[in-house]
């Protein structure tokens, strides 16, 4: 196991001496590209980033405020993010997560560490355009400080074939007044088979506001499992779910929201669109355990909207056309 | 002139279940004309413009529907839109995630950013406040109406069928609906202007009067309006908002025939 506690200016010039690194390098900035990322932000001094590819740390860059270290293991990587209390970042800190190779195995294992009254947000981008046979497996604790907000934005490229398995799992702590808010997008190349689970403990005051985006085809299987416990005084909980799928695709939204306490809110909201042979479910639980706190949800499952549909075909769209784009409009 | 009918809908009979909506349905719409369609509320005037668009459920049981002398009958919604005939609803579509400046340009051939600004200027909106927002229920329903026109308007039709462009607006807008009806047709288009408001009739060159589902007058706008207004009555008692309902088969002989208008 080596470990990177961070990269210093100095280590990062020498690898980038190595024809080897910057050929690696240059083949995750890419499909990091491909992934919706902007590779010259990787290469920006005052912007956090890492950059991650199989089980090699290829950049680190650490900013005032935010450390970055990262171990490398047999099969992936153990990274550990602390943002100092009172931090306030201006550029999200940017990760790129991914492999190249068409088979594989990525275990990342992280640490979240939002200290009290920090701001900071996330971009991390997860890249796997060749996927034949590859599993990429997260598992991350986040806690979230008293009075410190995190805003963490994943988003999933995964080329055409659809032969990968992604398994994110995240437990998460959200202190008094504290706030996360997660976006998880898989809307571009295939999915293969996803399986999110998310648990979020929220304390008073806090907020725990989870989005899921996902647009399956052909035989992709999609699982996304939340809960949002909240268990503080006023603690507001959120989760809304978007998935399209069509072929033989199949999307299952099990979302548990608990009110636990006097004045907390729950809301979970889940929307869904079915084509072809696909299928799609939705299992909303919800729990009270406090007679001042309230949990609500709605779930929609369905075909696109006729009259949405049709108003596009009457501007000279066809209906494929015009069904990407009502999908892509609800996933953006 | 038989050269200048653009649209010519001939002895159109359409169903829906239990009864029948459009009865014997004659219409044309010259080149570059505006004609009003006037009725009142519930005298099947949308059904009339589901069915020129080729809307699902409203395809006729009997008759042609003719686009610059083409049979277009058989032809999809997409099919008529990409010969140039296009539709506003009455109560437009939310778009979640949609941008209006993506909403305006899908359906120009050539989309310019000048001209998708000057269309959200003649519905009185500011290209710089609207041009990215959502066409979603982020918007106010007249919001989403004017931003339908301004599609209208952006694509530059052959035939726009604008249906009751006027309500949801408020008033002070309502010249400017009228305006950019008579821009569209001093463009080049023609206007099939569905409305329930007599007065938006200035703006046609001619118009017809619908009443439970027939077109049972034509004219100059002066003419029909001055029918409508005169002899056109509340037919609730009759029909209730439905036309189609329990007893229609019998109640549209009376209303016809036996006076709903006047006769």
């Amino acid at each position: 196991m080596s470990s990177h506690a961070p990269l210093s200016p100095q280590s990062s010039l020498l690898q980038q001496r190595d024809p080897a690194w910057a050929r690696e390098f240059e083949a995750m900035l890419k499909a990091y590209e491909e992934a919706g990322g902007k590779p010259d932000i990787l290469r920006a001094p005052k912007i956090a980033s890492a950059v991650i590819h199989a089980n090699r740390v290829l950049s680190v860059n650490q900013i005032e405020g935010i450390t970055i270290e990262a171990d490398e293991l047999e099969h992936g990587i153990h990274a550990r993010i602390n943002v100092a209390p009172g931090t306030k970042v201006d550029y999200p800190v940017h990760l790129c997560f991914g492999m190249i190779a068409e088979e594989g195995l990525q275990e990342i294992t992280s640490e979240f560490e939002i200290g009290g009254g920090a701001e900071v947000g996330f971009l991390a981008h997860c890249t796997f355009p060749n996927a034949v046979e590859l599993q990429h497996v997260m598992d991350a604790r986040v806690h979230v400080g008293p009075g410190a907000t995190m805003r963490y934005n994943e988003s999933h490229y995964h080329g055409p074939r659809g032969g990968i398995e992604v398994l994110p799992t995240t437990h998460a702590q959200v202190d008094e007044g504290g706030r996360l808010e997660t976006e998880f997008n898989l809307v571009h190349g295939r999915v293969g088979r996803l399986k999110i689970e998310f648990e979020v403990d929220v304390a008073a005051k806090g907020v725990a506001e989870l989005v899921a985006k996902t647009y399956g085809s052909d035989d992709d299987e999609i699982c996304v499992n939340e809960v949002v416990r909240l268990n503080g005084k006023g603690a507001r909980g959120l989760t809304k779910t978007r998935a399209a799928v069509r072929d033989r695709a199949t999307s299952e939204v099990y979302t548990t929201a608990e009110g636990n306490a006097p004045d907390a809110v729950g809301h979970m909201d889940c929307t869904e669109i079915v084509r072809g042979e696909a299928t799609a479910r939705n299992v909303p639980v919800v729990v009270v355990r406090h007679d001042r706190a309230r949990v609500t949800h709605e779930a929609a499952i369905g075909s696109v909207s006729k009259k949405e549909l049709e108003t596009l075909m009457a501007r000279g769209l066809d209906e494929d056309e015009a069904v990407d784009i009502i999908i892509r409009g609800m996933l953006k | 002139m038989e050269a200048d009918v653009l649209l010519n809908a001939q002895n159109l009979l359409v169903r829906r279940p239990g009864a029948e909506v459009l009865r014997d349905v004659h219409l044309t719409v010259q080149r570059a004309e505006v004609h009003a369609l006037l009725g009142l509320n519930g005298s099947v005037k949308t059904s009339l413009a589901l069915t020129l668009m080729g809307i699902s459920g409203y395809e006729p049981e009997r008759g042609r529907i003719f686009f610059d002398g083409q049979d277009i009958t058989p032809l999809s919604v997409t099919e008529r839109a990409r010969l140039g005939l296009t539709l506003a609803w009455q109560e437009p579509a939310r778009f979640e995630g949609l941008p209006v400046a993506d909403y305006l340009a899908l359906g120009m051939k050539e989309p310019t950013r000048a001209r998708i600004e000057e269309a959200l200027m003649a519905v009185a909106l500011s290209p710089a406040a609207y041009l990215g927002r959502e066409v979603s229920s982020a918007l106010s329903g007249g919001e989403r109406k004017r931003i339908e026109l301004a599609a209208i308007y952006a694509m530059r039709p052959r035939l726009a069928v604008l249906d009751e462009p006027d309500s949801g607006i408020d008033v002070l807008c309502l010249e400017d609906i009228m305006a950019l009806i008579r821009r569209m047709a001093d463009e080049g288009a023609a206007v099939l202007l569905i409305t329930h408001r007599d007065e938006m009739a200035e703006v046609a060159d001619s118009a017809s009067l619908m009443c439970g589902g027939a077109i049972i007058n034509t004219g100059t706008p002066a003419e029909v309006r001055e029918y409508f207004a005169h002899r056109c009555r509340p037919h609730g008692d009759l029909l209730g908002s439905q036309p189609w309902g329990e007893d229609a088969g019998g109640t549209y002989q009376r209303v016809v025939s036996e006076g709903v208008c006047d006769e």
